[in-house]
């Protein structure tokens, strides 16, 4: 157990190392690989769905939009699924690749520590109430989802800090645990006593759904996910360290409770504004990481912007197989993140091994 | 031939509930007419009621709210949570059931409980419904008299709007509160549909081979409805909350229905229950859908 923690922490330090000129490269060589993906994909994927479309007719500025069919269903259904997927994809996989840093526990996804649960719980709330609150862009559903990921953000955090120490990650992982447990519970509550339609409903949110049918959300999203993606920005060098423990990153000259403070709310806030957008969208958190792990180690410099891109591309790509391969039926987006992702990270892991 | 289709489809539903009527002997009471009565599905305990067996009910399901008589009435769970114990201890003499509840049927069937299973079908197994109920309560006169009534007041309906063209129409089944995410409407099966139909309206989704169909923004823009019906038969709304409600259809301009103000917004649970509330429906469908066929009337 000490040879094998002995070796984990001088692979992490040798990350961790300044190789400031190979590192670059290797940064600048895997952004712009995954970055052409990203673009290529966000071009592509408006380009496709269960109508066919002609492009000189969604460009025909003689028609006022509200007549031009192929405009609308371009702008107005097409345009923002694919933005949201890809913010939705990028927050997630991000969010996937801090916590498990954080927790020092590959299995960790941006659902771990109850922030789902909560949105979950509050989204059910308002299906079921048939809540009429909303604020600005914000339809009830999400608006409620939001509050209740706050909330769950909230008491595992409080939970898990004790006043000038570091967070106990093992706090945290029983925390957000055992709050999602309870949230669940809640949630099974409010269903069973629920309508049958409207437990219906709910369960169709718990599979998520990127069509939001306008801009308005989105963009009204962007100022929590730029912070938190500014904060991750912030991150990479002392997640090589917290890997391997709030220890050795210390000695390491890491404020290791800033650090973990920062990592935390980052991922939590993210996860609670995708959540909110697009209901819980599954394995995106965990297998995105690790895929890219694979493909480009594992120097967080490197595997958190890779992991946002790649995140992204994958979500946009999911979204497409969901809307188009049972038209004019469509999967839950959910539903092909698991059954795509699934076998791919397996064939990958069989072929590196 | 999707009318066709549509027939055949009608035709083996009908023809599975005349068989499943006639193979299962726990169907049959024999004749002595029951006198403890248990309906599990709302739509069964209004035809009870409307038929003139209302006092032979004992419980009612969780869900019944019509008519005002069940009020009083014990409750015995639904769908997916019935209080077996609490239905075994009641001594029925007939348990309504929904053919999904396997498990409550073996309970009853072991207890020797006559039950009746049902499942919802189309419109045209209505008065089949009507008549088996009939007989199993003692009431067969009268349920086949209301069950005339019901079909000529319908065919009322269908010959007020004959000849009015049809407009493409969108059912919505259900949807998020205040958005237009999770639409589900109804496709091309099961009595949501055959009411369209039947209030000169031509479904959107008469394609799709399902009762509910999820439709996503791209879709609602691509069938272009001319009239899109959208219900809420949950919980109460104000005036402020339908004008809101209404408000959400019209970014999507392009829709023809959202364009000529033709969204209607019905508002009430007799709109999705196929009992005897159904003339009442039908009529509302058919006011939304050709207003101007009730104009003279009014």
């Amino acid at each position: 157990m000490n040879a094998g923690t002995t070796a984990a922490q001088n692979a992490a330090v040798a990350a961790a190392r300044p190789a400031r000129q190979s590192i670059r490269a290797r940064l600048a060589l895997t952004v712009t690989g995954f970055g052409a993906l990203l673009v290529a994909t966000c071009v592509l994927a408006p380009l496709v769905g269960s109508t066919p479309l002609s492009l000189v007719r969604v460009f025909d500025r003689t028609v006022p939009f509200a007549d031009n069919v192929d405009a609308q269903i371009f702008f107005i259904a097409r345009l923002p699924r694919v933005f949201a997927a890809a913010l939705v994809g990028a927050t997630l996989a991000s969010a996937g690749v801090v916590l498990q840093a954080l927790l020092r526990n590959p299995l960790a996804t941006p659902f771990t520590l109850g922030v789902s649960a909560g949105a979950a719980l509050g989204a059910i709330l308002a299906i079921t109430f048939g809540s009429a609150v909303t604020l600005g862009p914000f339809s009830p559903v999400p608006l409620a989802s939001f509050a209740g990921a706050l909330i769950a953000v909230a008491i595992v955090y409080t939970l898990a800090s004790a006043p000038g120490r570091a967070l106990s990650t093992s706090v945290l992982l029983l925390a957000g645990v055992t709050l999602n447990s309870f949230f669940s519970a809640l949630i099974l509550f409010v269903q069973y006593m629920a309508d049958f339609t409207e437990a219906y409903r709910a369960v169709r949110w718990l599979m998520g759904d990127l069509d939001i049918g306008a801009f308005g959300p989105i963009v009204a999203t962007l100022p929590l996910a730029i912070v938190s993606f500014g904060m991750f920005a912030l991150l990479p060098s002392s997640l090589n360290l917290l890997s391997v423990g709030g220890d050795v990153a210390a000695t390491r000259g890491v404020d290791v409770l800033r650090a973990q403070r920062l990592a935390f709310l980052s991922a939590s806030l993210a996860t609670s504004a995708a959540v909110s957008l697009a209901g819980p969208i599954g394995f995106i958190g965990i297998v995105v990481p690790h895929l890219v792990r694979l493909l480009v180690g594992v120097d967080h410099r490197v595997v958190l912007p890779a992991s946002a891109l790649f995140g992204a591309s994958f979500l946009v790509v999911c979204d497409v197989v969901a809307r188009t391969v049972m038209a004019p039926l469509e999967v839950p987006v959910g539903i092909v993140t698991a059954l795509i992702g699934g076998p791919f990270f397996l064939w990958l892991l069989v072929r590196r091994g | 031939m999707a009318a066709r289709a549509k027939r055949l489809i009608v035709a083996l539903l009908v023809g599975t509930a005349l068989a499943c009527g006639r193979a299962s002997p726990d169907q049959t009471t024999g004749p002595a007419p029951a006198r403890r009565i248990i309906s599990l599905v709302p739509a069964l305990t209004e035809i009870v009621f409307a038929i003139g067996a209302g006092p032979q009910v004992i419980a009612v399901s969780s869900y019944d709210n019509d008519p005002p008589e069940v009020k009083t009435l014990p409750r015995v769970g639904a769908l997916l949570d019935p209080d077996t114990e609490r239905i075994l201890s009641m001594k029925p003499d007939l348990v309504l059931v929904y053919g999904s509840q396997a498990e409550l049927l073996n309970h009853l069937s072991r207890a020797d409980i006559p039950t009746f299973r049902y499942r919802h079908g189309g419109l045209a197994e209505l008065a089949t419904t009507f008549r088996q109920v009939g007989e199993l309560t003692g009431h067969l006169a009268e349920a086949a008299r209301r069950s005339d009534e019901i079909e000529r007041r319908l065919d009322q309906v269908r010959r007020r709007v004959a000849g009015r063209g049809r407009p493409r129409t969108l059912l919505v089944i259900s949807r998020e509160p205040m958005s237009l995410r999770q639409v589900e409407a109804s496709g091309g099966v099961g009595f949501l549909n055959d009411l369209i139909q039947l209030a000169g309206g031509a479904n959107v989704f008469a394609d799709v081979g399902r009762q509910a169909v999820h439709a996503s923004t791209e879709m609602l823009l691509a069938k272009a409805p001319d009239v899109i019906v959208d219900l809420h038969y949950t919980g109460a709304l104000d005036d402020a909350q339908l004008q809101k409600e209404r408000e959400v259809w019209r970014p999507l301009a392009s829709i023809p229905a959202v364009k000529s103000n033709r969204v209607q917004l019905l508002v009430g649970d007799y709109l999705v229950v196929p009992g005897p509330r159904i003339v009442q429906a039908a009529e509302e469908y058919a006011r939304a859908i050709h207003p101007d066929a009730f104009t003279s009337s009014r």
